[in-house]
């Protein structure tokens, strides 16, 4: 999977003779190094959830929050480099702001995805400008109905029913395939994502970690809001009795 | 600014001292009947108007007259004051006959690509923001009241109110123009909610008829729009085919067909 550019990997404006860009390919790295995060769309709204690694214990839990609102019906979930995400969502979030303004509605989520899209590809096309090193899952909840898009760092976006990026991407995605998304409802879905997230972290490698999700949905009354302490703490507990039993197998 | 124009001309072919102060006094208020000796006819075209929106079971009827008025001159008794800003918006003009085309202008244009963007036909709701800033933006520079009207898919009919200052206002019918003022009352009695596409249209024709009649600045003939889910239906009544109200005259084509009838009277009352 890992090829040496040599000499084709310097500049985020050369082309490789096969026709790939290295820089952007080596930004998608990034992303992968960094904690899973995963989408999905339910009939009734989004769920999105974190796999944060704590890198010290002396972090307060429930801070760095990594599930950013971008305006009242919609958020976006960032891995990789936290920095460069923070401008994404400063830009997302002005966005949306001056949509508003002109328009006088809230931004539809297409809408807002095609434009974090841009940005995005925009530091993809000057010498000078470096990739963002991080990738988005934005959800949201418009006129259309509850929509979820995946934006990578060379700026593709792609409509979801179920989307993951990071460390363990890989195994979350079969196991959202797993999932019957169409029938089920966001509360359903919150206990599912908080399976999979405690299935695809691995003990091994990464210690500590703190899952941290966030919905919008019929529920929340389609804006964005951190899913409620109970709910939260009660799925947690059932995806550790899931893991539990299946090591027990 | 309009004044300081009209100040210029009429300087510039006063016939005596007088005249000129009388002229002053009478052109200082817009709404006065003016007895412009010195009409001039490069001034700014104004629509006296009466322009009417209402909201139907199912969509929207615009209506409007077709006087566009030099002063006293007639400069167009034909004009279409309903235009297009999309296929399901449209917008009904009253005020300077400028400066309403040229905002309906720039939002048919921002309206065009945002449709392109969304990929969908643009919502009521929107044509009427992108109006708004433009009226609210440029206060001090415009001078045109305008009503927004269309369908769309998720709201179903709707009319918005943008009248002279820049506020935009949702409202279930709406009311403009010169003409405008002597329906308020009418309307109070005869709107209801929920009516007919027919019903509706014929209080539009019927509204714009009764304004015709006792504004002088509003005249020529009726002209309507129909939108709903279905598309869009444009219709004409001709002056004279509109029903007369109370003290008004038969229409009649012209004065030299009375020469031709057997007992010409100079005025049949």
């Amino acid at each position: 999977m890992s090829s040496i550019g040599t000499g084709y990997d310097l500049s985020v404006t050369t082309f490789s003779p096969d026709g790939r860009v290295f820089q952007i390919e080596y930004a998608a790295k990034a992303v992968d190094n960094s904690g899973t995060v995963i989408g999905i769309k339910c009939k009734d709204g989004i769920v999105m959830g974190v796999e944060k690694l704590i890198a010290s214990k002396m972090m307060l839990p429930g801070s760095n929050r990594r599930i950013h609102s971008v305006h009242r019906h919609s958020g976006m979930a960032v891995a990789g480099l936290a920095a460069d995400g923070r401008q994404i969502v400063a830009r997302a979030k002005s966005e949306a702001t001056n949509y508003q303004s002109v328009y006088g509605e809230p931004i539809p989520v297409k809408e807002l995805a095609e434009r974090v899209a841009s940005y995005v590809h925009l530091c993809t096309l000057y010498w000078w400008l470096r990739p963002f090193g991080c990738g988005i899952i934005l959800g949201g909840y418009d006129r259309d109905g509850p929509q979820l898009y995946m934006v990578e760092p060379s700026g593709i976006s792609y409509r979801y029913f179920g989307a993951a990026i990071g460390k363990g991407k890989q195994a979350a995605k079969t196991e959202i395939e797993k999932l019957k998304l169409s029938e089920m409802t966001c509360r359903e879905g919150v206990f599912e994502v908080a399976k999979i997230i405690y299935k695809v972290h691995d003990e091994a490698k990464d210690k500590a970690f703190e899952l941290e999700m966030s919905w919008v949905c019929d529920e929340s009354k389609q804006q964005l809001r951190k899913v409620p302490d109970d709910l939260l703490e009660e799925s947690k507990a059932a995806a550790r009795t899931a893991l539990e039993e299946m090591d027990a197998d | 600014m309009k004044t300081e124009r009209k100040l210029e001309k009429q300087a510039r072919t006063v016939r005596s001292g007088y005249l000129y102060i009388l002229s002053l006094a009478l052109s200082a208020s817009r709404d006065t009947a003016k007895m412009d000796l010195n009409m001039d006819s490069n001034a700014p075209h104004s629509m006296g108007t009466t322009i009417i929106g209402v909201t139907y079971n199912g969509g929207v009827v615009l209506g409007a007259d077709s006087r566009t008025s030099t002063g006293m001159y007639v400069a167009n008794r034909a004009s279409d004051k309903i235009t297009q800003l999309t296929d399901n918006v449209y917008v009904c003009r009253s005020g300077s006959a400028a400066d309403s085309q040229v905002v309906s202008d720039y939002v048919r244009y921002f309206l065009h690509q945002h449709t392109i963007q969304l990929g969908q036909p643009a919502t009521v709701k929107v044509a009427a923001n992108l109006i708004r800033l433009l009226s609210y933006n440029n206060k001090n520079m415009l001078e045109t009241g305008l009503i927004v009207g269309g369908w769309d898919k998720y709201e179903g009919g709707k009319i918005f109110g943008i009248p002279l200052g820049g506020t935009l206002i949702e409202q279930p019918f709406a009311i403009g123009g010169s003409g405008s003022s002597y329906l308020y009352g009418f309307f109070d009695q005869a709107w209801k909610e929920g009516m007919t596409k027919d019903e509706a249209e014929q209080l539009v024709v019927k509204a714009v008829s009764l304004a015709i009649a006792r504004d002088g600045a509003s005249g020529g003939v009726v002209r309507t729009v129909v939108i709903n889910s279905e598309g869009v239906t444009r219709n004409f009544y001709p002056g004279d085919k509109l029903q007369l109200w109370h003290e008004e005259l038969e229409p009649q084509n012209s004065l030299l067909d009375i020469l031709n009838s057997p007992t010409p009277e100079p005025m049949n009352i």
